[in-house]
Order: structure tokens, then sequence, then C-alpha cells
């Protein structure tokens, strides 16, 4: 109920209900339904169940969708609280088993590395404006640069963002990204950065998109992947670019186990990275014991963690810290963040009503961006 | 001391809907008015716009090219580039640091404000915290004022050949001109190059149009503001002292989308801080004229904020007696 409406999937729920109705339902409507709070999900069609498969933590996992009697209707209704962006998938059930498909009357979508899902866009939400490509903002380039690394033994593609207005006679900040590809692909960052440098709410800004072919390896507190970055990247793209030498103009991101990678190299080189961009990290610990429940591959990061959290110190200047509130790690997260602050270190933490997922991670682009690197905005009057 | 202006005319953004002719006809300015555009960085020569602009009252004008002069004096004087250089860093940290304090300050008298407790008490500690955040902005135009007589003590910037050259290059265009039209832009910049080339002592007996950041740098008291920036809510902040032209206001121009002038507090805090100098919101087609250090008129909703919060149309009335500045003095 909406007050005291009635939603409108109980318009069904009368007898003489057939597949005319169902259809007269369905015509011009957008689904999943959103009536205030409530969202109905439907899927029509035969099979013997079909589940709400979504990565809410705190929710079941999957969630009965339930047969409208006498019809081939499928619907659940849930109260999704506002703003909310939530990735999901149906799971179809035939012959005693699932297959996971995206929700073929919803078109929004959002990719990732593993394929699509199905995106609801709860009462609220809107894709941020400034995460599309925008004709008026100048775009920069990007540009694959090829490394040596003794560090990593072997060779890394960096992928090398310039602003439009690039000019070899000027200084630069610099942002180095973990999952570069991913960033690009998934989470807009060339589209975004591009519309913050035109909007004056970042200055101009040189990005290097890096990636790891063992991430979880090489993320998770990795001596040889910090001084990568450290000793051997940064020297190197100094040489090729006209950057500011200076901790302030210095920025290390990534989401997940790429915010682990980045919080653990400023920590392995206190003071060279002045600014951090911390997206939904998977900073696992324990209060007591050495494993986390999230299992061996976390071994690493957990005892990273609890170590730090042990003696908490200012490895950066300035801290950008998000997280999903539908995502796990949000309870480590939260309690990363008093931990940071009372290192004398600024930390700014920005929760949102998402999982732990690319477009999450790029809607918080822009707070976290212009807080490490606030643009000219409060310069330029024009 | 320095001859005065003629006269000091601030304008509202000019961008999409320009009303300097307006302001010059006003003036009876028939001559070259010469252009400062610094603040449009690289972009300062393409000056059309403002040429044709001019031009539709057989006004010409002449662009100062201050930013690319500053690039020229630094190719010629690789020293002094990078005693320039490493002066921004210093500036950049005294501002990241002032920031920093101004922050908690701001905190500070926000908790207090929530407190229960006697309504004099209340009062009387909402006077302290603006009086700490007063005493903050204070501080850091003494430090900038500091530093830039330590920077102008050690490298004499004025005497240096390559800088001295363009300069009298610039006191020669200026010297022949009606008047001196300071567009918008990077305020930063702007007053850098303005202060670079000793550009105040220049003006006297010409008529100014100035305009966004244009205005506020001729101001006496240059103050950074955006209410609704992307990082969150903003805290406006004293860049530096401005040439001193304009006395006893705090120029704010684009108040249209800078300004959450709904925002009582915000408003309040606002007014309390800069008095005894007017806070003057600046809109599009808005113009104020100072003549002999007072505003002599004002039109097309120039307003002001005040220390109850409120907004309202200014009156032409402001005479306040100039802080010390760093170049009009």
């Amino acid at each position: 109920m909406t007050g005291l409406t009635p939603l409108a999937i109980t318009t069904l729920m009368m007898p003489g209900t057939d597949a005319r109705k169902v259809d007269e339902f369905l015509a011009g409507k957008q689904f999943p339904l959103t009536e205030g709070p409530n969202v109905t999900f439907v899927w029509r069609g035969d099979a013997e169940g079909v589940n709400l498969r979504h990565w809410i933590y705190g929710l079941e996992t999957a969630t009965a969708l339930s047969r409208l009697p006498h019809t081939d209707l499928w619907f659940l209704t849930l109260d999704i609280p506002e703003g909310s962006r939530i990735e999901y998938k149906f799971e179809v059930l035939r012959n005693g088993k699932g297959e996971w498909i995206e929700d073929p009357r919803n078109p929004n979508r959002a990719r990732d590395p593993f394929g699509a899902n199905s995106v609801l866009q709860a009462v609220g939400y809107e894709a941020p404006d400034w995460s599309t490509k925008d004709d008026l903002a100048r775009p920069g380039t990007i540009d694959q640069l090829v490394f040596d690394s003794p560090s990593l033994e072997g060779r890394r593609n960096v992928q090398m963002y310039l602003p439009a207005r690039f000019r070899r006679s000027r200084q630069y900040p610099l942002v180095v990204v973990h999952d570069g590809k991913d960033y690009l692909n998934y989470a807009s960052m060339k589209e975004v950065l591009d519309n913050l440098i035109h909007r004056l709410e970042i200055p101009d800004v040189i990005v290097a998109f890096t990636d790891s072919p063992d991430r979880l390896r090489e993320y998770a507190n990795d001596e040889a992947h910090a001084r990568f970055l450290t000793e051997e990247l940064v020297p190197d793209l100094a040489a090729r670019f006209p950057l500011y030498d200076r901790p302030q103009a210095r920025c290390l991101m990534g989401a997940s186990f790429g915010a682990v990678a980045s919080f653990s190299t400023a920590c392995r080189y206190p003071g060279f990275w002045g600014r951090l961009l911390l997206q939904s990290g998977s900073f696992a610990f324990t209060d007591i014991g050495k494993r986390n429940r999230r299992g061996p591959l976390f071994d690493r990061v957990v005892e990273f963690m609890n170590r730090y959290r042990n003696e908490p110190v200012a490895v950066s200047e300035r801290i950008f810290v998000s997280c999903g509130v539908y995502e796990s790690l949000i309870y480590e997260n939260r309690s990363m963040v008093p931990l940071l602050d009372a290192t004398g270190m600024q930390v700014r933490f920005v929760e949102a009503r998402d999982g732990h997922n690319w477009e999450n991670w790029r809607d918080r682009l822009r707070e976290g961006l212009s807080w490490v690197f606030p643009g000219p905005l409060m310069f330029v009057y024009e | 001391m320095p001859k005065a202006p003629r006269a000091v005319v601030l304008l509202g953004a000019q961008r999409f809907d320009p009303t300097l002719v307006e302001a010059v006809k006003d003036l009876g300015i028939k001559g070259r008015i010469a252009a400062i555009t610094a603040g449009w960085q690289e972009r300062e020569e393409e000056d059309d716009d403002l040429e044709e602009h001019l031009a539709t009252l057989s006004v010409t004008t002449e662009n100062l090219r201050l930013h690319a002069r500053a690039e020229e004096v630094f190719r010629a004087d690789p020293e002094f580039h990078k005693a320039h250089r490493e002066r921004q860093a210093l500036l950049r940290h005294r501002q990241d640091f002032y920031r920093i304090r101004l922050e908690h300050a701001l905190d500070a008298a926000q908790v207090i404000r929530q407190r229960q407790a006697p309504e004099a008490i209340l009062e009387d500690e909402a006077h302290a915290s603006i009086q700490a955040i007063r005493d903050l902005d204070h501080m850091h135009l003494s430090r900038c004022a500091i530093d830039r007589g330590e920077f102008e003590d050690r490298y004499r910037p004025l005497k240096r050949p390559a800088l001295a050259k363009h300069r009298s290059e610039i006191a020669e265009i200026i010297a022949g001109s009606e008047g001196v039209a300071i567009a918008g832009g990077h305020v930063a910049s702007l007053l850098n190059r303005l202060d670079l080339f000793g550009i105040a002592p220049m003006l006297g007996g010409k008529a100014i149009f100035a305009w966004c950041a244009g205005a506020m740098a001729i101001s006496e008291r240059v103050v950074l503001f955006h209410d609704s920036p992307p990082q969150g809510v903003g805290a406006a902040e004293v860049l530096d002292a401005g040439l001193g032209l304009a006395p006893g206001v705090v120029v704010l121009p684009q108040p249209e989308f800078r300004l959450r002038l709904d925002d009582k507090e915000r408003v309040q805090l606002m007014a309390r801080r800069f008095a005894p100098a007017v806070c003057l919101a600046m809109p599009e087609r808005s113009r104020a004229r100072w003549k002999s250090g007072r505003v002599e008129s004002q039109q097309g909703g120039v307003f002001e904020l005040r220390e109850d919060g409120t907004h309202a149309l200014s009156v032409a009335r402001h005479s306040v007696p100039p802080m010390k500045g760093h170049v009009a003095s």
C-alpha cells in the first residue's frame, strides 16, 4: 500500500484474472514498478519457480516471486528505501535447474567484468548527468604506455589520461588508479574526468590507469606491487609528464581489493601518497583470532588490517572513503573512519544506498575526486 | 599618495548579457580602453567579444596581455620564475592550513549554536564564534602580507629588467587609455598578475570597469565562496587582500548559483563575519559605481547580505574606511 492507495498489482488479485487482464496490466508500464517505497518485480512465463537474485547484504540473496493464480505472471513486492540503486537478476527454475537472466522488462542495465545486471532505480535515484558524455566538455586523451617493472618482473600496460588542454609548460597532479580498465569500461571514468574538469570541479589532472594480471595476490598488501607504484611508476611518469612533485598532488585510488592495495601502498610509503580515494575497501579484520569469515583469500588483508588497527598512524593527508550500505563491507568501512580520523588525516566518508558494483563507484567519483583534488570552482568567477 | 581612479564601476557577469557599454557610455568615455583579461589565463587573448562589444560605442581596446607577459618574464628570468613558483607553493600551503583551521572554527560555531543555554549566553558565544573566525581571516591576511613583503624585499620584482621592460610598456598603454576594463576568470591568477606588474598605481585618474573576478580583485579583500560545491557544503574563505579600489564591500559575483540565500544562518554568518564591510551580491546586469571612496550609484539588482540573515536590494550609502590593502595604500 502507498498510503491508502492499493498497489497496482492488487488489481490482478481479483477472481477472473486471465491472460488478457495481465496483458492490460503490463502494457505501458515501466518495470520494476515503483510506487513510493514499494517496488514490484514481475516476470512472465512458464517456470517451476522464479527467484529475485541480488547482492543486498541484509536480505536473503534469493527471494521467491509468487505466481499469480491462473496466470503465468510471477511477482514480488519489496519495500525499497528511497534513493536506492539495486542490481539484480531473475533466477528462472525449469526442470529442476536455475537459469539467471536479466529482467526482460527493465531496460536499465549495468555492465561489469562478469556481464550485465538489471538495475532497479528506486524513487530518488538518478544516474548522474556528469557521468555521461557532455558535448560541451572537451575530451581528454587516453594513450597506452608500457612499463618494464623489475619489481613485478614483467611488463605492465598503463593507460594514461591527459586532460584536453594539456600543456607541457604546466604542472599537473597525478591520480594512479587500480583496476584501470574496469574504471574506464564500467565506471565511465574518462567521461567523468572530462566532465568534472570542464565544470571546474576538479583541476586538470593526469591519470594513470593500471591493471594487474593477478589482482587478488598483488592487491592484498603486496610489497612488490607497492614498490612498483611508488618507486618505479611515479618516477617514470614524472620523467615523461610535467607532474607536481609533492604528496598533495599524488592520489592513489581503487575499489574493493584495489582500495586495499591503495591503502597498504600508502602505509608502506607513509607521506608519499598525499591523497587516497578508497571505494568499498575490502578492509577485513578480526577482533579476535586471525582468520576472517571471508576465507583464506583475505588472510593477508586481515593480517595487514589487524596490524594497522593495532597501531593506526597518519600515512596520507586527505582520504576519501565510500561504501554502499547494501554491501557486507559497510561494517569494515564504517569501522575504518574513526580510526583514520583519529590519526589527524582528513577523512571524508560517504555512504550510498547501493551495492558492491562499478556504478556505485562511478556515482561517488564526483564527491571523491573533488574532495581529494578540489577544482578551481572556488577560484573562477566569469 | 597615488592618485585615485576617476571612477570605479563594478558590474555583474558579462558573459551572456553584457552591460559594459552602458557603464562606459554613462561616463562619457570615447577613447581607448585598456583590457585586462589575465583571469582567462591561456585564453587571455580570446577577447574578440569584448572588443566587438565596446566597438558599438566606437571605443577601441588594447589588451595588456598580463598573463602572456608574465610567461615571457618567467622565460627570460629563470631565477625569478623559480622563486615565483616557490611562492605559489607557499601560498597554497598557507591557504590549505588556513582552510583547516577555518573548517574547525565553523564546526565549533555550529556545535555551539545547537547547544541549549540561556539566550544571553548563546548570543555572547555566537559573537565569540564569529570573532574567532574573523581572527583567522585576519591572521591569514597578515601572513599573506608578510610573505608578500618578504618576497618583494628578496627578489625586487619591479626592479628586475625582464619585468621592468613589460611594466613600462603597460604603463604607457594605460597612460594613453581613458579607462581600464578588468574581466573575470581565475581570481587568484588575475590578482597575481595585477600584483606582479604593480598595476594599481598606474590606475590613477582612469575609469575602472571590473566584473566578476575582476571586481573581486580590485576590492579590498578577496573572498572565495560557493555554497554548494560538489564536495559538500562550502565555507567561504579569504584569499588575500585585493587592490582596495572599491572599499567597504566584499564583492560576491554570480549569486544566482553560488549563494544559498534561503539559508539564513549562512547569510547571517557571511554578513557578520565581514562587517563593517558590506557583502554585496552582484547578479547579471547589476552595476555599482564608486566615486571618492563611496558608492555613488547602484542599479540592476545589486543586493546586500544583512546581519539578520536576510538580503535586500542595496542602496548607495557605503562609505567605510578602507582596510589596509597591499597595493592601494
